[in-house]
């Protein structure tokens, strides 16, 4: 016989687990699907510290911060399928799962999407030059450094400057290996300022803002680069050119939400976040399926991740036991220097709060974050410097939104 | 010491096919190749399309052995459980471009190929993404695509079945012939032959010197590809050629047998092995793609790669030596390459087994496995019974279990590094590029071959993928 649950919760990770245990609260039957061994997710292979300081209110390892969630799941009654991954997921809910028990089908009330992202690619940047061993993403580095106790190389060079790979210039350092340079494209970093202060400055590490890898070197295992700075178009300038001789090249170019499981399906997608289009209760426009995390967008820190999961876990619970009224919504719309606002749509309403998330799309300095509603401003903050790396809030009363909303900076 | 009757230098497809063709000869037969796996020259990095043969010159030996390989190729890949689809080739060009295709058409005529102008309705209904200046084209139906890689590893595994000896990391250093017996020495040691087969691809002029055969000069040109998810697949039917050039048969648009597209080749002079990717060869491609497909979609990029193809004047060098005996050429296997192999290999089996006796119960059709990606839920139940690691899912972006990247390593031509793993089963070859899957597919190729981490390579020789152990820590 076919399962049922109120909720099932694909990804175990952070956004899972948040999800999961705030679906329980509400008195839902829940399943979480994870396709590891354990879960936790990204955070196990994150061992340094700086996770909990909003939401927990105390500095924690990924691992421990992700221990947290755990023990809370394992003490409710919370279904947990591990080494589990879904193969389909269809308009009706049926979820298609394949794990070493066997291929099982579980229905849902609710899904919630939570299967994270992935790292964009040397292959998918296309990086020219050969292709040889000693080319890695971050997070592969960091899952062979920290869990598997294996060190990729000695003599590094890291594409891009995303949070992971400024964490692994100096888990390379400190393993001893020597990180040669950090090169990114564009002239500001997509990390965070503090992984820059304490991760490439404490250790004398060099970033090169405006640059990028012109030729990889070396078979079967990489030699050395080339790199070169990029023009306004960031275009290389070749005829500045230079050599850097390494046995590892680290990519932290980007992180991609892992959406594929939405393929074929009519699920109205961003193409700026790669994610679902969401309303506040973080449901996609496939009715009854929910999205938190980053596989609905890429997150600066876990804290936001959890307060978005539980969101979505609770609304899941409430459309699963009926509780979750759908009505009219408004649209939110991101202008002038925001590049995403999210959620991207509101439902009309009176009462409460709303908190409204987004990112920029430059460095700006002195700019005024400014809501309007039809027109109208509702709200305004001066800010002293807004960067793309960090995710910003603002909280809108509900009474103010009668109309679609635009967020801008001034 | 053992005497073989026919050692094969060169494990790309050539050298493979000509390997399968006489193992089921009752003759013993070896091969030698110099790199970590078969397939790994110019037959990984190609364009894996069975061509037609309109577009070779009559009475050559590339129209020859083009327009048989075709006809041989797809019941071939059948036999042989080779990814493939007989999808159909289109050369389109815009209004300038009627007498080219018509050049073409008379071609193809006097190869015997079927061939069919299409004028620009019939052309944008059938392929319905290409630019609007397309006026007309030229339509083969035999044309198509195959996994080359993997139509190569089938054919080794299946001269395994039937007996014939495969060494790797053999390079072949010297050739010797005294009387009737050849002595070839390699890197790893001595073997002795009757017959030697240069199928050494772009050493096979080098071969040919050692042994002391005809010298050809050779020259090398690289072409450059970028390869899209497999979700830009469904936007494009056929192979699509831009109208060919003396320099070749310009950059396609086409259908990979794995399920991505890809753009490409570029065409430029290299050196020897040069199979770096380059900025100008991607901006060319970026270039010529948008002249025949509307909307290029670099963006949906996974991967880039180049091969290089080896020149050997204007057409293959195929047949028995004229200067020394038993010693037979396939070489300067240039494009159409990969479509001539099964002919060529047929040709080579003529000239070697003549008179030789055929073995009986030879492996034919390979027996068929199951791909997670393929079977249904009772299939997949049924087989998680047996073995649970079919439940276990280790390449998420292209759907690879545990179980098929087990069956890989212990295949009759063993997987023994990651990438011989991905070219045999895909995990690692999706949208994340192995950045999920590459660790566990080291872990499963050290526990099945017992080699620490650390040895563990992504190909050949020194590409090993974790230099150091930074201290214990216990397996999962």
């Amino acid at each position: 016989m076919t399962k049922r649950y109120d909720v099932v919760v694909i990804g175990g990770g952070p956004a899972g687990m948040a999800a999961a245990l705030s679906a329980f609260e509400k008195g839902a039957k829940v399943l979480i699907v994870e396709r590891d061994v354990r879960l936790g997710g990204i955070l196990n292979q994150c061992i340094h510290n700086g996770f909990g300081l909003h939401y927990i209110g105390e500095e924690l390892t990924g691992p421990e911060y992700a221990d947290r969630f755990v023990k809370l799941v394992e003490s409710k009654h919370i279904d947990v399928m591990l080494e589990s991954m879904v193969l389909r997921l269809t308009a009706d809910r049926k979820v298609e799962i394949l794990c070493p028990q066997g291929y099982v089908t579980v229905e849902a009330g609710a899904v919630v999407l939570a299967m994270g992202c992935r790292e964009r690619t040397a292959g998918a940047i296309a990086v020219p030059g050969t292709r040889p061993a000693g080319v890695y993403t971050a997070g592969m580095a960091q899952k062979l450094c920290n869990m598997k106790g294996y060190l990729v190389g000695k003599k590094v060079v890291i594409l891009g400057s995303g949070d992971i790979g400024l964490i692994m210039a100096r888990r390379m350092t400190l393993e001893g290996a020597e990180v040669e340079l950090v090169l990114e494209l564009m002239p500001y970093s997509s990390g965070l300022k503090r992984n820059i202060v304490q991760c490439l400055n404490d250790y004398d590490i060099p970033i090169k803002y405006a640059h990028t890898i012109t030729r990889l070197v070396g078979s079967p295992r990489l030699t050395g680069l080339y790199y070169a700075p990029v023009d306004e178009n960031r275009n290389p300038i070749l005829e500045q050119e230079q050599y850097v001789e390494c046995d590892t090249l680290l990519l932290s170019v980007g992180l991609i939400p892992e959406n594929d499981l939405l393929n074929g399906l009519d699920v109205e997608m961003s193409p700026i976040t790669s994610g679902a289009v969401v309303d506040q209760n973080r449901m996609t426009s496939l009715e009854g399926v929910f999205s938190c995390g980053n596989v609905l967008h890429v997150h600066d820190l876990v804290d936001n991740v959890s307060r978005e999961a539980e969101i979505a876990g609770a609304s899941a619970a409430d459309y699963a036991m009926g509780a979750l009224k759908s009505g009219d919504t408004i649209s939110v719309k991101a202008v002038d220097g925001v590049r995403y606002a999210l959620p991207q749509r509101i439902a009309k309403g009176n009462e409460g709060k709303v908190d409204v998330y987004f990112r920029v799309g430059d460095v700006y300095k002195g700019k005024r974050i400014v809501v309007e509603v039809d027109g109208k401003e509702v709200y305004s903050r001066k800010t002293l410097i807004l960067a793309p790396g960090e995710m910003e809030k603002i909280t809108l009363t509900r009474a103010d939104i009668t109309g679609d909303v635009t967020v801008r900076l001034v | 010491m053992k005497i073989y009757d026919c050692i094969v230098i060169g494990g790309g497809v050539v050298g493979t096919a000509v390997l399968d063709r006489l193992a089921r000869y009752d003759i013993a037969t070896l091969l030698l190749e110099k790199d970590d796996d078969v397939s790994v020259g110019a037959t990984r990095a190609n364009s894996g399309i069975v061509h037609a043969g309109y577009d070779c010159k009559p009475g050559t030996l590339k129209a020859k052995f083009n327009v048989r390989g075709n006809q041989l190729m797809w019941p071939l890949v059948e036999e042989l459980d080779v990814p493939h689809l007989k999808c159909g080739s289109l050369v389109v060009a815009d209004e300038s471009g009627r007498d080219g295709i018509d050049e073409l058409y008379n071609k193809g005529v006097a190869n015997g190929v079927d061939v069919e102008v299409f004028d620009g309705v019939k052309t944008h209904e059938f392929e319905p993404n290409l630019s609007d200046s397309i006026k007309w084209s030229l339509y083969a139906k035999e044309a198509g695509i195959v996994s080359p890689y993997q139509l190569c590893i089938a054919l080794a595994d299946r001269a395994c079945l039937n007996g014939a000896e495969i060494r790797l990391e053999e390079e072949v250093v010297a050739l010797a012939q005294d009387g009737a017996l050849w002595t070839v020495t390699t890197n790893g040691g001595e073997y002795k032959a009757k017959t030697v087969v240069n199928c050494a691809g772009a050493f096979g002029a080098d071969v040919n010197d050692m042994a002391g055969a005809e010298h050809y000069d050779t020259t090398f040109r690289k072409g450059e590809y970028y390869v899209l998810d497999n979700t830009e697949r469904q936007n494009i039917q056929t192979v699509i050629f831009p109208l060919p050039t003396s320099a070749g048969k310009g950059i396609l648009v086409a259908p990979t047998a794995d399920g991505n597209v890809i753009y490409g080749p570029t065409s430029s002079l290299c050196d020897e092995g040069d199979v770096a990717v380059t900025l100008d060869g991607l901006a060319d491609i970026r270039k010529n793609v948008a002249k025949t497909y509307r909307n290029p979609v670099v963006r949906k990029c996974i991967r880039t790669y180049a091969g290089v193809r080896t020149i050997i004047g204007d057409d293959f060098v195929i047949g028995k030596s004229k200067v020394v005996p038993n010693f037979v050429m396939a070489i300067g296997i240039c494009s159409p390459g990969l479509s001539s192999a099964p002919a060529i290999a047929e040709y080579v089996e003529g000239l070697v087994c003549e008179g030789k006796t055929q073995k009986e119960n030879c492996v034919t059709t390979m027996p068929r496995v199951n791909r997670l990606s393929e079977v249904d839920g009772d299939t997949l139940n049924a087989l998680i019974k047996e073995d649970e690691a079919w439940g276990r899912i280790v390449c998420r972006c292209e759907k690879v279990s545990e179980a098929e990247i087990v069956r890989a390593i212990h295949s009759p031509l063993p997987a023994k590094t990651v990438d011989a793993v991905k070219r045999r089963v895909r995990a690692g070859m999706g949208r994340c590029q192995g950045g999920f899957c590459a660790t566990r597919v080291m872990e499963i190729l050290s526990r099945e071959l017992d080699l620490p981490i650390t040895e563990i390579r992504k190909g050949r020789s020194g590409s090993n993928i974790a230099l150091y152990s930074v201290k214990e820590v216990p397996n999962d």
